[in-house]
C-alpha cells in the first residue's frame, strides 16, 4: 500500500473536465498530509493533450489508457481498465468525481474492488492515517463522517466543492500508459441524444437561476433563460414546476431533483420547501424574489425582493446588463 | 418476463431531520416507499401491461417495519413480494445490502431488476450499481425511458447525462437504476388496496438466503458512519420590501460590491 492519491480525471468534447483540477487540488493537499503523491489516470482515445494540464495542477504522475475501445465510457469498460491500476499501485485513497459518469463508475469498480465506497463527498480529514469523510445525507439536511474499513480509501466527491489549484505551467507529470484491457462490455452507448445548445450543468454551475410556480406559465421561463443568460448561469427549476411539465425533471433542484452548490443562487417564484431548501442552501449566496413575505424562502436568503417577479426579474437583468457593460 | 423491483422504505421527504446522541433521531419519522422505487415500481407494471404478460416482485431488506413498503407496492398491482428480514442485516452498508439482494436474487427467476437510481435517506446512490456487479449482470442507471426489444432479450434505456440523454443497450437479465421521469407512478385503488390484505408476503432470513452473519450488519459494514450532524441553520440576510424596482437596483448593486459575484 503506497501513500498517493489517485484521481480519476474525467473529460468531455475531448477537454479536462473543471471537477478533475478540484480532485487534483484536494488529493494534493491529503496527500501532502499522508507523505505521498497524487496521480491522476485518464482513459478515452486520442487523449495525448490530457496529461500536460493534469501536471500544470499538480499531479506528480498521469497513468492514460487510450484507446479506441475506451472512447464511449462504459461502466464495464472503465472499471476494469481502473480495477486494474488500483491493484497495481495500490493508492490509499481514489477520489472521482460525482459527475453523471463518476456515480455510475464508482459503485461497479468498488464492488469490483471489494471496497467501501463514500458517496458526494464534501470534506476530507486525515488523523493518523486514517480518513474520516464528510458526505451529506437527507439531500444536505444532515451531514455524516464516515471511515472505512478497507482499502483503499473510494470516495465520489461532490463539484464545486475544493477550489482548482493555480496551474504552474513549469510543473509536469511522468506519463505512463497503461493497458486498455477492457473485459467483455454488454451495456453498450448507442446513440446520444443532444440537446439543442449549450446547457451548463446544475451541478457544476457557479451561478444558478431558478423558476417557480411564481412563473404562472411554462413560457414565463424566458424571463429566467435571459437573467441565466446574462449572468453565465445554469437554468434550475422547483419540483412544482418539473410537476407541472413546465420543465424537464434535470432542471430540478431540489431533494429528488439535483443538489447544487452554486457561488450564487437566484430562486424566483419560489416558495422554498423544504426538499427545495434541502437541495440549495448551501451555496454561498441566495438571492430570493417572491410576491409571499412570509415564504420560507426568505428564511435562508442573503438578499430577498419581495414584489412581483415580473417586474423585478427584468430589472435585474437591465442593471446586471449594464454592469457588464461598465465592466 | 420475471421483473423483481428492489424497493427500500425511508423516511418522508417533508421529514425534518432531527439528531441525538450522533445519530438520526427516527422517534418521529414517517415512512413512505423511496419516490425513485415508485418510478421502478410503475416501469414494471408498465412492461407487464405492454407485454401482456410477466410477473412483478419486489423485494426489501429492512425492519419489520419495511413490509408496509412492500404493501403499497403490491396495492399498485405487484404480483408477489419478499421481505428479506433477519436481525443481523440491520445496519448493512450499501455494499452488504447488495450481497443481501444479490443472495436472494440468485433463489429467484429474473430478467429485469429495477432499483431506484437513489435512496433519498443516506443518498449513497450505490446498491443497484453494486448489485449489478455481484450478479454479474450489465447496469444502465438513472433511466428515463426504457424499451424492451421484441425478442424480450435485450433492453434499450435513456440515462440522463450532462447535456441529453444517452442511448444504451444491454442484454437482458439487467439492472435499472430509475430516474424521475421515467414515467408518472399511479395512485393505489380502493380494490388495490383491499386485495393486499389477503396477500401473504413471505419472510426470507439470512440462513434461507446463504447469507453468513459476517456478511451483513455493521459488523461487516465496509463504510461506517461515525457521526451524523445537522448543518448551521442558515440565516437569513436583508429582505428589502419597499418598491420592487429600487430593490432589484439595490440588491444587484449589492452582489456586485458586497458580494463580489459579478
Amino acid at each position: 500500500m503506497s501513500n498517493n492519491v489517485l484521481v480519476v480525471a474525467e473529460t468531455q468534447g475531448g477537454a479536462l473536465k473543471k471537477i478533475s483540477f478540484e480532485l487534483i487540488g484536494e488529493g494534493k493537499r491529503i496527500a501532502d498530509q499522508m507523505g505521498g503523491r497524487v496521480e491522476a489516470v485518464v482513459l478515452g482515445h486520442e487523449v495525448a493533450g490530457i496529461p500536460e494540464p493534469l501536471g500544470h495542477h499538480g499531479a506528480e504522475k498521469v497513468y492514460v489508457a487510450d484507446d479506441p475501445v475506451l472512447a464511449n465510457y462504459t461502466a464495464e469498460g472503465y472499471a476494469s481498465v481502473l480495477a486494474r491500476l488500483v491493484k497495481e499501485t495500490e493508492p490509499t485513497l481514489v477520489l472521482i468525481g460525482a459527475t453523471t459518469q463518476g456515480k455510475d463508475l464508482a459503485p461497479r469498480l468498488a464492488a469490483r474492488l471489494a471496497v467501501g465506497l463514500a458517496s458526494d463527498c464534501t470534506g476530507f480529514e486525515v488523523q493518523d492515517g486514517e480518513f474520516y469523510i464528510t458526505r451529506p445525507i437527507y439531500a444536505g439536511k444532515a451531514t455524516a463522517t464516515v471511515t472505512q474499513a478497507t482499502k483503499p480509501y473510494m470516495a465520489t466527491v461532490r463539484p464545486n466543492i475544493f477550489a482548482p489549484p493555480e496551474p504552474d505551467t513549469s510543473h509536469d507529470a511522468a506519463v505512463e500508459n497503461i493497458p486498455a484491457d477492457i473485459g467483455d462490455i454488454r451495456a453498450n452507448v448507442i446513440d446520444m441524444i443532444k440537446e439543442a445548445g449549450e446547457r451548463i450543468e446544475l451541478t457544476e454551475a457557479g451561478i444558478i437561476v431558478s423558476g417557480g410556480r411564481g412563473l404562472k406559465a411554462p413560457e414565463n421561463f424566458t424571463l429566467i433563460e435571459e437573467l441565466a443568460g446574462v449572468l453565465g448561469a445554469a437554468v434550475g427549476a422547483s419540483r412544482a414546476a418539473v410537476d407541472a411539465g413546465w420543465k424537464d425533471h434535470s432542471y430540478q433542484v431540489g431533494q429528488t431533483g439535483k443538489v447544487v452548490t452554486p457561488t450564487l443562487y437566484i430562486a424566483c417564484g419560489i416558495s422554498g420547501a423544504i426538499q427545495h431548501l434541502a437541495g440549495m442552501k448551501t451555496s454561498k449566496y441566495i438571492v430570493a424574489v417572491n410576491k409571499d413575505p412570509d415564504a420560507p424562502i426568505f428564511k435562508v436568503a442573503d438578499y430577498g425582493i419581495v414584489g412581483d417577479l415580473f417586474k423585478v426579474v427584468p430589472v435585474l437583468i437591465e442593471e446586471f446588463k449594464k454592469m457588464k457593460a461598465e465592466a | 418476463m420475471n421483473i423483481v423491483i428492489c424497493v427500500k422504505q425511508v423516511p418522508d421527504t417533508e421529514t425534518k431531520i432531527k439528531v441525538k446522541g450522533g445519530q438520526v433521531d427516527h422517534t418521529e419519522t414517517k415512512y413512505v416507499v423511496n419516490p425513485y422505487d415508485e418510478y421502478a415500481i410503475e416501469e414494471g407494471l408498465r412492461i407487464k401491461e405492454r407485454l401482456e404478460e410477466g410477473k412483478l416482485t419486489l423485494i426489501t431488506t429492512g425492519p419489520e417495519r419495511a413490509k408496509d413498503a412492500l404493501k403499497s407496492g403490491l396495492a399498485v398491482g405487484a404480483d408477489e413480494a419478499i421481505h428479506l428480514v433477519d436481525e443481523a442485516f440491520e445496519g448493512s452498508d450499501p455494499y452488504s445490502t447488495a450481497l443481501i439482494l444479490s443472495k436472494a436474487l440468485e433463489k429467484m427467476d429474473y430478467d429485469i431488476v429495477f432499483c431506484g437510481k437513489q435512496g433519498v435517506d443516506e443518498d449513497h446512490a450505490q446498491v443497484g450499481i453494486i448489485l449489478a456487479e455481484l450478479l454479474d449482470i450489465p447496469h444502465v442507471s438513472v433511466v428515463t425511458k426504457l424499451e424492451i426489444a421484441e425478442d424480450r432479450k435485450s433492453i434499450v434505456a435513456h440515462r440522463e447525462v450532462q447535456g441529453g440523454h444517452e442511448v444504451v443497450e444491454a442484454p437482458l437479465p439487467a439492472i435499472i437504476t430509475a430516474q424521475k421521469g421515467l414515467n408518472e407512478p399511479r395512485y393505489a385503488s380502493i380494490k388495490g388496496i383491499m386485495a393486499v390484505k389477503k396477500k401473504i408476503i413471505p419472510e426470507w432470513n439470512a440462513e434461507e438466503i446463504g447469507v453468513d452473519k459476517d456478511m451483513a450488519g455493521p459488523g461487516a459494514a465496509k463504510i461506517k458512519f461515525t457521526e451524523v450532524t445537522l448543518p448551521p441553520e442558515r440565516v437569513g440576510g436583508n429582505v428589502f420590501d419597499e418598491d420592487p424596482v429600487q430593490d432589484a437596483i439595490k440588491v444587484a448593486h449589492l452582489l456586485r460590491d458586497e458580494a463580489k459575484i459579478l
